[in-house]
């Protein structure tokens, strides 16, 4: 195995472009790492995005944030601006491994492992989060959700890599928040996800909601009943009975070592109501 | 052997021990210099690695190590085929069997072959290198589907006389203990239920992998260095299948990173002595975690069937059990234990238990910690509780209705003598942790635990240096504080400070044989072994005294730390010291010490009560531990931080099995979660402190009351959880782990 | 396969080695420095008993090349105490007899310091959840806790 640690985001590109064989990025390594333990990856180079200090930063932009791709999930953490903005996503990445692999992880690694439980993915399709992609041919925008294909692929082509995720301007009396079920209280894989976010107008009414769910089907889902079951409403039990029924029918899960068919659809709609309500307090709505 | 009058307890005031004192290996274990067994090296020494059967069960057609053998860097390529068959000893060629398939593989994860490489990459891809030709059988790995008529066969021929005929070949021992008349029992009973209860198998889940170091020469003399819970038993193991003399292999014990039964086995290290062996080089193997789940010793996973009478006042009038237990592709599952402990915390007139002992395609179980006592306890503390709280009554007190005691007839056979279950239970009653109100969808379970306890051939020496200091030389390896805890109970008979005591762990080479550490023996053993070679070093000291004051041995006593002249001579001369004695011992006789080899019978039956809140999140099934209390009789307690370390740890894994530990395998027989992210022990914030109460009744088998305190406190918990669960959530939980969809689907009836 | 050249500093030792490209940070200190202090648990971020900090910040050396400690300041269990003064912490760990094996004690101390210059005054609820990444099945978490909690209020009583 090859290991190289390219300083610019160009000279990354022109590594992975001409890399022959199985090229892997190696961002926070906390999924490719335990892959090569796992002898389920045995990659002939791993290009290390470390070094390349543009990716180390947390930047406005437009109004929003931009995530450079090698910033680690505790060094989001203690961004005020970010966590003052976009509270679910950063919870959501916060909710990945422990205390160690927060110093490593990235939300740039955490969708590009295109596991359909990775918890901050949820987060950002709620927030309308896009992925920059950099490649041979130039740089293109891609909305977070259009990145996972299937669990381990993503759309990226050969040469790109994910240099940064855009988080939009956070509007007023708005906010998110991101719930997930595991058996333990920490170091397990998230056996349902779900983040929403949603701004509210003056009186409390819900004007705008992004409902999205994990683990329950290939990639993560952005459920746009469970949005419309809020819009519009001031999100009472009636509303929030709607939601959950719209996230336990967009779930499609399966069974497995982590969970249950039932038990996922099930759980799918108790998160998406807790998280509306977390949500919808931290906008200033009734708590 | 009789009780020697000498060893037996006497109530006294003690010095040393029962203080907490700071254990001598403190210091290299919070700086990171303790060696444990991954952490011993040697020069020229070759890194080994296994490769393992995927599939369940298969039979081994060929192995084609040739393309692995021609890789550079590759020393050696290790088969079966490399050991001599053992034809005279089951229980070894069973353990040889597991450290290398024979004829077949008999669980994912079985070791098929092995390479030694000049590096560990080289190794890695020697093994992808080596074509194993494999027949693939069907396979079971449930208990139950093993016992049917027409499930797969592991081993034809291998049951033994009291499985009666016509049943699978898959049941090989049967087990019956009890008295009285069930029938007659059930009869006076106002409720009789019938469960049937189901547990997981568990893994020990120690943090430290396997590891060892083999260096053997062409002389034939070999050392070995491994983490293990009793070098012995190692040294006396690859003896055997290596076909060597037990005095020519030195087997030295490194620091244990746990093991809570499961080292109390070999896995790697015939390997590796085969291969250095075969390259005349040191030989380096080390787990990972993966091979560790897979392949060394999880506990059974069981079915049991209960059925108990009670009268409407508590009264248990009748209780009997059938336990169905698979230890893996081998026999041995600790269903006898579990049919033995079942129902010892009851006194009962009528009582019975049957224990089916069964092979499934999954790996050879090893001990864990009061070995196939929790689940028969979970089963029938369920039970149980569910009689009492159905008949409105105070599930305590219809335990202590009920409890065994002084004098019972234990339903294993046995009279009781002094125990403390009944302190337990009051202890219990009294404890502000009863009476606390709870909340919404909380409930609070209680249940009981017993385990035996165990001697075992036991050696200690004792050497009085020069100055006047103390070494002793024990057998055991010390897992949990026990150098500390003979240091103590030394320098308490010698009548000198803890400091002036060091203990080690001896080599194969320095002591007679030692019993592994189990059965929660080395306190009480060792510790009474190592009383008894102080007592010995006393002696010989009040002699040479005796020799310098030209008075009669007989006429000098010990007391603080010195000779003093006794009886008529009272008075007449200072006492001498142990330091003056031996700073003139090389010219009294020449150096003093004391030992002492024994296979102490008496350890004392241990028992505990443990209580639990839980609360159930009626919307998803989590359950979360509020509150935490051990009650247990621990004998004296010679080190109370590391008997509270021993009830803490655990009911903390009992909550583990309770809640979410669990081995899952897929339909083609394969482990689906080999790793800690999926095989889910308790993380700290799942938990609460968990708070003790020692009960110490003398045990009275040992000079200082001491009783074993490991094991016992794994017994309660699985019940004591389910239970507490049971009650938050509303409905009775009958399978372990009481993972979130289980609950979920119980109290939604999803 | 040839070797990367690493140039890095181990608890403030200037530290060189050499090591393959797929060779953990955790596999480098064992390995090719004799810093056996760190054990392998796990080998997949899973129970933290690899535990050092780069550059400060906590991680699993089992999750980090070897080649990306190209320099950075990496500290081990080898650098806690100073001489033979213990770090208060593990002078409490100790007196809380809160080890019973030992074999996950390193990767908690090197943890809990790591919390304490975080967080001087953490809650046991806190202490619990950063610690969640360092597996001990040994001791039931209680006399840990306790240990760490007793270490802080001394460290901040003589702050």
């Amino acid at each position: 195995m090859q290991y190289l640690a390219p300083t610019t985001v160009d000279e990354a590109v022109s590594l992975l472009a001409g890399a022959s064989g199985d090229c892997r990025i190696l961002a926070g390594g906390t999924d490719l790492l335990v892959r090569m333990r796992s002898d389920m990856a045995d990659p002939d180079t791993v290009v290390d995005l470390k070094r390349i200090d543009a990716l180390k930063q947390i930047t406005p932009e437009d109004g929003g944030w931009r995530v450079g791709a090698a910033v680690s999930g505790a060094e989001m953490g203690e961004h005020e601006g970010l966590v003052a903005d976009w509270p679910g996503v950063v919870e959501a990445t916060n909710l990945i491994g422990s205390t160690q692999v927060q110093g490593r992880c990235t939300m740039a690694g955490n969708l590009c492992n295109a596991s359909p439980a990775a918890d901050s993915v949820p987060a950002m399709v709620a927030a309308g989060a896009v992925a920059r992609v950099v490649g041979p041919n130039g740089t293109r925008v891609v909305p977070v959700e259009e990145i996972p294909t299937a669990p381990g692929r993503t759309s990226l082509e050969k040469g790109e890599l994910i240099d940064a995720i855009i988080l939009p301007e956070r509007g007023v009396r708005s906010s998110d928040a991101y719930l997930r079920f595991i058996p333990r209280t920490e170091m397990d894989i998230a056996v349902v996800g779900c983040a929403v976010s949603l701004s509210l107008d003056e009186d409390g009414t819900c004007t705008a909601a992004r409902v999205s769910l994990g683990a329950v089907a290939p990639t993560v889902l952005l459920v746009p009943a469970a949005a419309e079951a809020l819009i519009g409403t001031k999100m009472n039990d009636a509303a929030l009975d709607a939601l959950a029924a719209a996230c336990s029918a967009a779930a499609k899960p399966i069974d497995d070592k982590r969970g249950t068919v039932d038990f996922r659809v099930h759980v799918a709609g108790v998160l998406a109501k807790r998280a509306a309500v977390i949500a919808r307090k931290r906008a200033g709505g009734a708590a | 052997m009789a009780l020697d009058d000498k060893q037996l307890y006497q109530t006294r005031e003690f010095k040393v021990v029962g203080t907490r004192v700071k254990r001598p290996d403190g210091i290299d274990k919070v700086t990171g210099k303790a060696r444990f067994g991954a952490d011993m090296s040697a020069p020229g020494m070759l890194i080994a690695r296994v490769l393992r059967s995927p599939h369940a069960h298969a039979r081994i057609k060929s192995i084609d190590t040739s393309a692995a053998e021609a890789l550079p860097g590759v020393h050696a390529v290790l088969t079966r085929a490399d050991f001599d068959e053992i034809t005279d000893d089951d229980f070894t060629a069973d353990i040889l069997d597991n450290c290398m398939a024979g004829e077949k593989a008999l669980y994912d994860g079985h070791a098929v072959a092995a390479v030694a490489a000049n590096s560990p990459s080289v190794a890695k891809a020697a093994l992808k290198l080596i074509k194993v030709d494999y027949e693939v059988l069907p396979h079971v790995t449930d208990v139950d589907a093993a016992m049917a008529a027409d499930a797969p066969v592991l081993h034809e021929g291998r049951a033994n006389e009291t499985v009666p005929a016509g049943m699978s070949p898959n049941v090989l021992s049967r087990y019956e203990f009890g008295h009285g008349d069930i029938e007659a029992g059930l009869a006076k009973a106002d409720r009789v239920i019938e469960r049937t209860y189901r547990t997981e198998a568990t893994h020990q889940g120690y943090i430290e992998p396997h590891a060892c170091l083999a260096s053997m020469g062409a002389d034939g003399q070999a050392d070995l260095w491994c983490c293990t819970q009793g070098h012995y038993m190692v040294r006396n193991t690859c003896a055997a299948i290596m076909g060597m003399e037990q005095g020519q292999l030195r087997v030295t014990a490194s620091e244990i990173g746990g093991g809570f039964g499961g080292k109390t086995t070999v896995f790697l290290e015939p390997v590796a002595l085969a291969l250095s062996k075969k390259t005349s080089r040191p030989v380096k193997m080390v787990m990972s975690r993966s091979e560790v789940l897979r392949a060394t010793g999880p506990t059974a996973s069981s079915s049991i069937d209960v059925r108990i009478g009670m009268t409407k006042d508590g009264q248990i009038t009748a209780a009997f059990a059938e336990l169905r237990y698979q230890g893996g592709a081998y026999p041995g599952s600790p269903v006898e234990f579990g049919s033995m402990s079942a129902f010892a915390p009851y006194d009962l007139e009528n009582v019975k238990t049957v224990g089916w002992d069964v092979v499934t395609n999954r790996p050879k179980q090893a001990a864990y910690r009061a070995p196939g006592a929790p689940m028969a306890a979970y089963a029938v503390e369920s039970a149980v509780d569910e009689l009492a709280k159905g008949f409105g009554l105070d599930p305590l007190a219809v335990r202590l209705e009920n409890a065994a005691r002084e004098g019972t007839r234990a339903s294993y056979g046995p009279t009781f003598p002094a125990i403390g279950l009944e302190a337990t239970l009051r202890a219990a009653k009294d404890h502000p942790h009863w009476s606390a109100p709870l909340g919404e969808n909380q409930g609070r379970g209680v249940a009981c635990g017993f385990w035996f306890n165990f001697g075992g051939d036991t050696c200690v020496s004792l050497n009085i240096t020069p100055d006047g200091t103390v070494t002793v030389s024990e057998g055991n390896p010390d897992i949990g504080g026990s150098r500390a805890s003979m240091s103590m109970m030394a320098a308490e008979e010698l009548g000198i400070p803890y400091e002036q005591v060091r203990t080690i762990v001896a080599d194969t080479g320095s002591l007679g044989q030692n019993e592994v550490t189990d059965g929660s023996r080395v306190t009480f053993a060792v510790g009474l072994a190592t009383i008894e070679a102080a007592r010995a070093a006393k002696r010989e000291m009040c002699k040479r005294a005796a020799q310098v004051w030209g008075i009669d041995e007989d006429a000098v006593e010990w007391e603080d730390g010195a000779a003093r002249p006794a009886g008529p001579n009272a008075g007449k001369h200072p006492p001498m010291t142990i330091k003056e004695i031996a700073a003139i011992a090389s010219n009294t006789g020449g150096p003093i010490a004391g030992h002492h080899e024994a296979n102490p019978e008496g350890a004392g039956v241990s028992f505990a009560t443990h209580m639990v809140d839980t609360e159930v999140d009626p919307d998803t099934g989590a359950v979360k531990i509020l509150r935490y209390t051990v009650f247990q009789d621990a004998g004296k307690a010679v080190h109370p931080d590391y008997v509270e370390g021993q009830f803490q740890g655990g009911a903390v894994q009992g909550i583990g099995w309770a809640l979410n530990e669990e081995y899952i395998y897929g339909d083609d027989g394969v482990l689906q979660n080999a790793g800690f992210l999926d095989y889910r022990i308790p993380v700290a914030s799942d938990l609460p402190m968990i708070d003790t109460v020692i009960l110490e009744i003398p045990n009275p088998g040992h000079p200082y009351g001491v009783r074993g305190v490991g094991e016992t406190s794994i017994v309660p918990p699985l019940a004591a959880v389910a239970n507490a669960v049971s009650e938050a959530a509303g409905v009775r939980l009958t399978q372990l782990p009481m993972s979130p969809p289980k609950v979920l689907k119980a109290v939604q009836g999803l | 396969m040839s070797k990367i050249h690493v140039t890095t500093s181990v608890n403030g030792d200037p530290t060189e080695f050499l090591c393959d490209a797929d060779e953990t940070l955790l596999d480098a200190l064992r390995d090719r420095l004799g810093m056996t202090g760190s054990k392998e648990g796990c080998g997949t971020g899973d129970c933290g008993a690899c535990s050092v900090t780069v550059d400060g910040r906590l991680v699993c050396s089992c999750l980090m090349l070897g080649a990306e400690a190209e320099g950075r300041e990496i500290g081990t269990i080898e650098g806690m105490a100073k001489g033979d003064q213990l770090h208060p912490l593990q002078r409490k760990f100790i007196e809380h007899a809160a080890l019973q094996c030992g074999i996950c004690t390193p990767g908690l101390l090197v943890a809990a310091k790591s919390l304490l210059e975080n967080n001087p005054d953490p809650t046991e609820e806190e202490t619990r959840y950063w610690l969640a990444g360092n597996l001990c099945r040994c001791t039931g978490y209680d006399k840990i806790i306790r240990a760490v909690l007793d270490a802080a209020q001394e460290m901040r009583e003589a702050s």
